[in-house]
């Protein structure tokens, strides 16, 4: 995290940010599920300035070999920026901050997974970064967990993510680029709401205990509202499937030989 | 890339239908499919584009920087072509640095952009001998349903036809439109038995014999070609297929704008 | 919507969905968590016999021992071959395994990497190692033709009830269709009615769990066929 920077006024007299945002409001979200044809699950997202999409092949042979593990499914993910979704452009490939990255979401994947229905495989997750905005780490792993369910990989629930940081004295929810390049403070977090369950957590900067309370407070709300979305999303996948069907659930029948 | 193993079926299949003069999908020989493109969505490159040629989609973007030219080419900017063939697109890609496969992609791209002379690089001047504009296009596969090449050199025209040179951040003066000389247009077509297709499917691509690339101008003339796989062409097939690529290239011209 | 007791409604569930059912008892796709039932799947919800399921939308083949299955060669051993089943894993075939004598070394000669193969998964263990097998009727190499993969939990719909949708398509198209398990199918015929049948089974891939999708389809065969007629005549 930068210095502070004091000439830079982050909230004004009315409590509006730079891009005129509450301090506890989201920027747009939007996410698109099903949208790669050869990967088993897709999702596309659309975060602020943030544009990622993320793809999930597998329970498949877990490559290398010695990776395997006898009774569960691994998950290996791998988060990378394009070159050019950055300001400067940045080298094709993995780096220090990616590969720590992509721990720590395969980490979080890994506890909503019923990875033990899957001996010996893997779940490859691949999270790319088209143009990055702040935030692209908890944008992978929202969509990564959209193009999981996607996947039709047997799951306890989706993953919401969302960062929480601090600029001009203020705890404020979902920095843009700006607010990440000169706040204080940056929290990216992963939360389940039904269970309050924490599944990913970062901090940077400095936070009060009463700044930590209010900004676990703004995340809590704030997954939920991701949440619905990531839900929507899936909904929408398949609305022309919904409705009514006169056919029976036919799950019991054999396959046919041939005549 | 690990090869996929084709089914005999798959392709007899294929074999049998072609000598019926059909393809799988129903295209005639020198049909693409549905093309679409979408210039200018990343706002952090200095030009962009996604392109998608039936389910296969590409994502190219081009960025600058203010650089050294090369001593050989002291007036001159300097371009750089990188191809990413990314696991997400495919089950046979595997991470990691760019092998044979993306190598010869990118240079095949990057030929046809250079060869044809489509940017006027020596507008990319800025000190002779000591500044010039350093462009780096650099392509992205999504998902993979054959004829990468067309896709991604379309991806790259179309790129740097929405290139703005960023001279107001480097103090250079203000921004302006990349200089481009002409327009180049690429196609693909495959040899299967005796058969030629253009814009190879996936299934085709995997029972193709031989491969040619062939880049041609707004006039009407050659500026790049590539053969590829361990099949052979006749004269007449190349000669063939150099007549449908410059008969296919003016609307092309206009699908990719 | 209607009233129709017939017609079930198809909910579509997201993994994490609460499953309201008083009585119901979890059944497959489905998980406990403090007592209550959530779906694991992104799928549809289904209540049979007390039971409440989520059918999921995708997802790999998981194999069953007895599942019959369209196998594809991917390698071969002086004594098995390695075949594709699309499961997770694949499975070897051993030379005791199928219908012919195999000399130790000799097995290339019988079949070849690249074949394609109707078989029956003779076993799969805790840690889904599998073994599939060609003794049994009907089980043999496949010839000609054309195969096509559809998502393995769509089979049930291709077949539909007691075999209707696909006996349907048998019956317009006038092809040998024969449905994996793992969600490959093959078929073989007049090559434009192998296309007409894939397009039909494209349909029902699609709209799997739509409203008169029998009607549609069969409006489809009826339509391509006819004017096939038409123009052979």
């Amino acid at each position: 995290m930068s210095e502070i920077v004091d000439d830079i006024k982050f909230i004004d007299e009315e409590g509006k940010r730079i891009d005129g945002r509450r301090v506890d409001e989201m920027r747009p979200l939007k996410i698109e599920a099903g949208v790669l044809k050869r990967a088993d699950g897709s999702a596309y997202l659309e975060w602020g300035d943030n544009k990622v999409m993320a793809a999930v092949y597998g329970p498949r042979e877990c490559h290398p070999r010695h990776m395997q593990n006898p009774s569960r499914a691994i998950i290996q993910c791998r988060y990378n920026m394009m070159s050019f979704s950055v300001s400067d452009r940045k080298r094709p490939g993995p780096d220090r901050r990616s590969i720590e990255i992509s721990k720590i979401i395969s980490e979080a994947l890994e506890n909503v997974v019923f990875t033990e229905n899957f001996p010996r495989t893997s779940i490859d997750v691949y999270i790319e970064v088209l143009q990055a905005n702040a935030g692209t780490r908890v944008a992978g792993l929202t969509a990564a967990s959209v193009a999981l369910a996607d996947a039709g990989i047997p799951m306890r629930d989706l993953v919401p993510a969302v960062a929480v940081g601090k600029a001009d004295g203020h705890i404020i929810l979902d920095l843009n680029g700006k607010e990440d390049n000169f706040g204080s403070a940056d929290l990216p977090i992963a939360m389940i709401p039904r269970t309050g369950e924490v599944l990913l957590m970062q901090m940077d900067g400095h936070m009060t205990m009463e700044e930590l309370d209010l900004a676990l407070s703004y995340a809590k709300k704030a997954c939920q509202e991701i949440y619905d979305i990531q839900r929507d999303a899936l909904h929408r996948r398949y609305a022309s499937q919904a409705g009514t069907e006169d056919d029976n659930d036919d799950d019991d029948d054999l396959p046919d030989e041939e005549a | 890339m690990a090869d996929e193993v084709v089914s005999q079926i798959k392709k007899g299949h294929i074999h049998k239908l072609l000598s019926m003069g059909r393809r799988m999908d129903g295209r005639s020989a020198d049909e693409y499919r549905s093309i679409t493109v979408e210039a200018g969505i990343i706002g952090s490159a200095q030009g962009s584009a996604r392109v998608r040629i039936g389910n296969t989609d590409v994502v190219v973007g081009v960025k600058m920087d203010v650089g050294s030219p090369f001593p050989d080419t002291p007036d001159r900017g300097v371009l750089t072509t990188n191809a990413e063939l990314i696991p997400m697109a495919s089950p046979t890609f595997e991470p990691g640095p760019p092998d044979q496969n993306a190598i010869e992609l990118s240079r095949v791209v990057d030929r046809g952009i250079r060869e044809s002379e489509m940017i006027d690089l020596q507008k990319l001047c800025i000190v002779e001998g000591e500044e010039v504009w350093i462009n780096f296009l650099d392509i992205y596969v999504l998902d993979y349903d054959g004829n990468l090449f067309d896709a991604c050199f379309y991806g790259a025209v179309a790129a740097l036809r929405n290139t703005i040179v960023p001279a107001e951040k480097h103090e250079k003066g203000d921004d302006y439109p990349m200089p481009l000389r002409h327009y180049p247009i690429q196609t693909t077509a495959v040899k299967i038995e005796n058969s030629i297709l253009f814009d190879p499917a996936l299934d085709e691509e995997m029972v193709a014999d031989a491969r040619l690339t062939v880049t041609t101008d707004e006039n009407g003339d050659l500026r790049a070609m590539q053969k590829g796989l361990a099949g052979a062409l006749t004269l007449d097939e190349v000669n063939e297929i150099i007549d449908t690529s410059l008969r296919l290239s003016k609307g092309l011209r206009e699908i990719i704008g | 919507m209607t009233n129709d007791v017939s017609r079930k409604e198809r909910e579509i569930v997201i993994p994490g969905d609460l499953l309201e059912g008083d009585k119901l008892r979890p059944g497959a796709g489905t998980y406990v968590s403090d007592g209550k039932i959530y779906a694991a799947f992104l799928g549809i919800k289904s209540v049979k016999s007390n039971y409440i399921n989520v059918i999921p939308m995708g997802g790999r083949y998981i194999p069953c021992v007895g599942d019959s299955v369209i196998g594809k060669v991917e390698d071969i051993g002086p004594s098995n071959w390695l075949i594709d089943i699309s499961a997770p894993h694949p499975a070897p075939l051993h030379v005791n395994e199928v219908p012919w004598r195999v000399e130790f070394g000799d097995t290339a000669r019988y079949m070849n990497i690249g074949d394609i193969i109707l078989a029956k998964v003779l076993m799969v263990d805790e840690t889904m190692r599998i073994q599939v097998t060609m003794k049994d009727q009907g089980l043999r190499k496949l010839q000609d033709g054309q195969v096509v993969e559809i998502s393995p939990t769509k089979v049930p719909r291709i077949i539909g009830k007691g075999g209707s949708m696909i006996q349907m398509i048998k019956g317009y198209t006038n092809c040998r269709i024969f449905v994996g398990q793992n969600g490959r199918i093959w078929l073989d015929g007049e090559v434009d009615n192998i296309m007409h049948a894939i397009k039909a089974i494209r349909m029902i891939e699609q709209d799997a769990h739509s409203y008169g999708l029998t009607e549609r389809v069969k409006e489809y065969l009826e339509s391509v066929t006819q004017q096939d007629n038409v123009e052979s005549e």
